[in-house]
C-alpha cells in the first residue's frame, strides 16, 4: 500500500514535469515524424532516372534504336551526347553521370556476334546499388527489328517478390523504424531524466527520503511506456496515410511485441543513466548505441549478409528482434507465437538491464 | 544502549577519506535531543561530508555513528523516515508548485491520506506560502525557495532536522525569521543540527562543535566557548587603525589582529600577564593615539583562537 503511494507520487511527477518540458513533449511527436518523411522518402533502393550519357560511335539504325529503347526503361536520363569514351569518362569522374553508354563504330558487327559484347556500360562503381541497375541494363535485349522482336532465351528464374510485391522501399524501411525511432526516445528519455535529477541535485534530496530504489526507478519509467505505445500509434497513422504501410498480421499482436521492446530499452536507459554523471553523458551513450542499432540489426542490410561475429553482436542488440518481430507482423502477416523466441530474447535483456540498473543505483552519493 | 536515548546524535571517530583528502578527521559528536546544534566552519571544513554521513548518505571510512538510535550507515533505510534534510543546494523540483513539490513529498513520506491537506495547509500558512502555492518552484526568490525546503523537510514531522548552510542565499529578514522557525521547532521537540560559517547564527545555537579542516577543533555551549579560548582581547580604538595593526601584528605575543571598522581587535594569549600594558606600550612607543580595553571573547574570536592553534599545532609538528 504504502509502495503504491510512492510509486503513484513519483508516476504523477514524472508526468506533470513531462507536460511541461515543450520541447521534450515536441520531441516525443517531432522525432517520429520526421524520421518517417527521411526514411520513408528518401531511402529508395528502387533507382530511377539516373543521369547518364551516350557516345555513340556507330550511329547506325540499330544504335540509335537501342538508346531510344533504354531511354524508355526511364531507369537512365540521357542529359549527354558525347564522341569519345574519354568524354565519358570526363563526365563519370566528375559526377555528373552514372552511367555512360558507349557504342563502338562495329556496334552493329558486334550486336549478331554472340562471342563479343555490342557495347560498353561505364559505370561510377562507388554506389553498389548503381553497379546493381548496370548489371539490370546488361540484360537488356537488343531488337533488330522494332516491329518483330526476336525469340529471346527465357530466364532461368522467374521472380516472385512476397510481401512487397510492388518492392517500395517504405514498406521495408518504415517497419524497422518503428526500432529506430523507440531505441532512440526511449532510452534517450529514461536516460535524462534520471540524470537530470541528479544535476539538479533533486536526488540527494530524494535518496534521503525513504522512497525505495525500485519505487523510483518503475515510477520514472512506466509514463515513457505510455509514451512509447503513443508513438508507436503515431508512427502505423502516419505509416498508413503517406506511405500506404499494411499491417497484414494483428495490431494487438504488434503493441505486445512493442510492449517488450519499449521495456527493453527503458532498462537500458536507466541502466546507462547510473553510469553517467550528466545528460550529455547521457545522450552520447545514447548515440553510442544508437548507431549499431540502425547497422547491425538489418533495419539498412540483410542480417545474414553480417559476418558471423557481427551477427552475434547483433543479437545482443534488442532492435535486432523487434525489427524482425515487425518485419513478420506488418508485412508477413506472421503471429507472435511463431515468433516467441524474439520475445524472449527481449525479456531476458529487459531483465538484465533492470537488474543491472537497480543494482548500480546506489540510495547512496559514494 | 541505554545512552542513546538522551542523545539523538552519537559519533565515535567519524572519519571520510576521498582519495588522499580527509574530508572529516575522527569526529567525536553528542548531541542531545531538542536543541539547536551547531556546524561552524568555513567552506572545505567537512561540515557537508559529516551530514550526510549523518544521515547515511556517505559510508563513514572510519568510526560509527548512531542517529536516533539508529546505526547508520546500516540501518539508515529505517531512519530515513524520523529525519528531514535540508540540502544547501536547492533541491526541490523547479518545474513543479510549491503545492505539487509539497504533495510529491508527503505521498513519499506517505503522510497518512486524511490529515494530509490539513497538514500541506497549516505549512503553506506557516511558512508564509499561500499566495505562493500555484508558483512554479524555479521561480521563487531565494527566501520562498528556503522556506519552501523548511516546510517539505519538516512535513512528515521528523525527530531530526539537519540543515546543510540553510541561509546561505537569503536576506537577513528571511534569516531572523527562519531562526526564530528554528526555535520554535527545537521547543516542540525536534533536534536540529545546522552547519554554518556566519558568527552570529552560531551564537543563537545551544550547543555548536568548531571544524577546521575536517577536525573538530571545540564544543561546547557559546559562552562556554567564550570563556575559554585561553585568549585575552584587546579592543584598540585608533584614529589610524592601519597603523596600529602593523605595529600590533609585529608583536610576538599578539596571536592575531582583527579589523572591524575603526576597532581593532587583538588576541593575546592569557599567559602574558599584562596584555593591556604590552599594547598600550607599543602603541605610545609608536606614537599612535589609541584607546584600549580589555573585552570579552566573541564567537569571532574563539574561531580564530582556535583555528590559530590547529594551525600551530600543525607548523610544530
Amino acid at each position: 500500500m504504502k509502495s503504491a503511494i510512492r510509486l503513484m507520487a513519483v508516476m504523477r511527477k514524472e508526468l506533470r514535469q513531462l507536460m511541461r518540458d515543450r520541447v521534450t513533449f515536441a520531441m516525443i511527436v517531432g522525432i517520429p515524424v520526421m524520421q518517417m518523411l527521411m526514411f520513408g522518402y528518401a531511402i529508395n533502393t528502387d533507382v530511377r532516372n539516373l543521369a547518364a550519357a551516350v557516345a555513340d560511335q556507330s550511329d547506325s539504325h540499330l544504335s540509335r534504336q537501342f538508346v531510344a529503347d533504354l531511354g524508355q526503361t526511364q531507369v537512365l536520363d540521357f542529359q549527354y551526347s558525347v564522341d569519345t569514351a574519354a568524354e565519358l569518362e570526363e563526365l563519370l569522374r566528375t559526377g555528373r553521370i552514372s552511367i555512360g553508354v558507349l557504342m563502338p563504330p562495329d556496334f552493329d558487327r558486334r550486336a549478331i556476334d554472340s562471342r563479343r559484347s555490342a557495347a560498353h556500360l561505364l559505370v561510377d562503381g562507388v554506389d553498389p546499388t548503381i553497379v546493381g541497375v548496370a548489371n539490370q541494363i546488361r540484360n537488356m535485349p537488343l531488337y533488330f527489328d522494332a516491329t518483330a522482336p526476336v525469340q529471346n532465351k527465357v530466364a532461368t528464374f522467374e521472380i516472385r517478390p512476397y510481401f512487397n510485391p510492388e518492392r517500395r522501399s517504405a514498406v521495408f524501411v518504415i517497419p524497422g523504424l518503428i526500432g529506430i525511432i523507440l531505441t532512440l526516445t526511449m532510452m534517450m528519455f529514461t536516460a535524462v531524466s534520471v540524470v537530470r535529477e541528479r544535476e539538479h541535485g533533486n536526488l540527494e534530496l530524494l535518496i534521503n527520503t525513504p522512497v525505495s530504489t525500485t519505487q523510483l526507478m518503475v515510477g520514472k519509467v512506466v509514463p515513457y511506456i505510455v509514451i512509447g505505445l503513443i508513438q508507436l500509434a503515431l508512427i502505423l497513422a502516419v505509416g498508413r496515410l503517406l506511405f500506404n504501410i499494411p499491417v497484414h498480421g494483428s495490431i494487438f499482436e504488434l503493441y505486445i511485441a512493442a510492449l517488450f521492446f519499449i521495456a527493453a530499452n527503458l532498462a537500458l536507459g536507466l541502466f546507462i543513466s547510473t553510469l553517467v554523471k550528466t545528460q550529455f553523458q547521457a545522450i552520447q551513450i545514447t548515440i553510442f548505441i544508437l548507431l549499431p542499432s540502425i547497422l547491425l540489426t538489418g533495419f539498412m542490410f540483410p542480417f545474414d549478409g553480417m559476418p558471423q561475429i557481427v551477427q552475434y553482436l547483433g543479437e545482443i542488440l534488442p532492435n535486432t528482434h523487434f525489427i524482425r518481430l515487425t518485419r513478420g507482423i506488418m508485412l508477413r502477416g506472421a503471429n507472435l507465437g511463431e515468433m516467441y523466441q524474439e520475445l524472449i530474447a527481449l525479456g531476458v535483456f529487459t531483465s538484465i538491464a533492470l537488474s543491472a540498473a537497480i543494482i548500480r543505483f546506489s540510495k547512496r552519493l559514494d | 544502549m541505554t545512552d542513546n536515548a538522551d542523545f539523538a546524535i552519537r559519533a565515535r571517530g567519524l572519519t571520510k577519506r576521498f582519495g588522499p583528502v580527509t574530508a572529516v578527521d575522527h569526529l567525536d559528536l553528542n548531541v542531545p535531543r531538542s536543541i539547536i546544534y551547531g556546524f561552524l566552519g568555513p567552506n572545505g571544513s567537512g561540515k557537508t561530508t559529516a551530514i550526510r554521513m549523518l544521515c547515511g548518505l556517505l559510508t563513514p571510512t572510519e568510526g560509527d555513528a548512531t542517529v536516533l538510535g539508529f546505526d547508520v550507515p546500516g540501518d539508515a533505510d529505517a531512519l530515513k523516515p524520523k529525519i528531514g534534510y535540508m540540502t544547501q543546494k536547492f533541491s526541490l523540483y523547479a518545474d513543479l508548485t510549491v503545492q505539487e513539490n509539497l504533495d510529491f513529498i508527503a505521498d513519499i513520506y506517505t503522510y497518512p491520506r486524511n490529515d494530509k491537506r490539513a497538514r500541506i495547509e497549516t505549512l503553506l500558512e506557516k511558512y508564509n506560502l499561500l499566495e505562493q502555492r500555484r508558483q512554479f518552484a524555479g521561480t521563487m526568490s531565494g527566501g520562498q525557495k528556503q522556506r519552501l525546503a523548511l516546510a517539505c523537510a519538516v512535513l512528515n514531522k521528523p525527530e531530526l532536522l539537519l540543515l546543510d548552510e540553510p541561509t546561505s542565499a537569503v536576506d537577513p529578514k528571511s534569516r531572523r525569521d527562519f531562526w526564530s522557525e528554528l526555535f520554535s521547532l527545537a521547543d516542540s521537540g525536534t533536534t536540529i543540527l545546522v552547519s554554518t560559517h556566519y558568527m552570529d547564527e552560531a551564537e543563537r545555537c545551544h550547543r555548536l562543535a568548531i571544524l577546521d579542516h575536517g577536525r573538530k577543533v571545540a564544543d561546547g555551549s557559546p559562552a562556554e566557548l567564550q570563556n575559554s579560548t585561553g585568549m585575552s582581547i584587546v579592543e584598540v580604538l585608533a584614529e589610524n587603525p592601519f597603523a596600529a595593526q602593523v605595529e600590533l601584528s609585529k608583536l610576538p605575543e599578539v596571536m592575531s589582529v582583527t579589523q572591524l571598522g575603526v576597532r581593532l581587535r587583538a588576541l593575546i594569549p592569557q599567559a602574558v600577564a599584562n596584555p593591556l600594558q604590552l599594547v598600550d606600550n607599543l602603541l605610545s612607543a609608536n606614537a599612535i593615539p589609541a584607546q584600549t580595553k580589555i573585552v570579552d571573547a566573541s564567537l569571532e574570536d574563539v574561531f580564530v583562537a582556535v583555528t590559530q592553534k590547529g594551525y600551530a599545532a600543525e607548523q610544530a609538528a
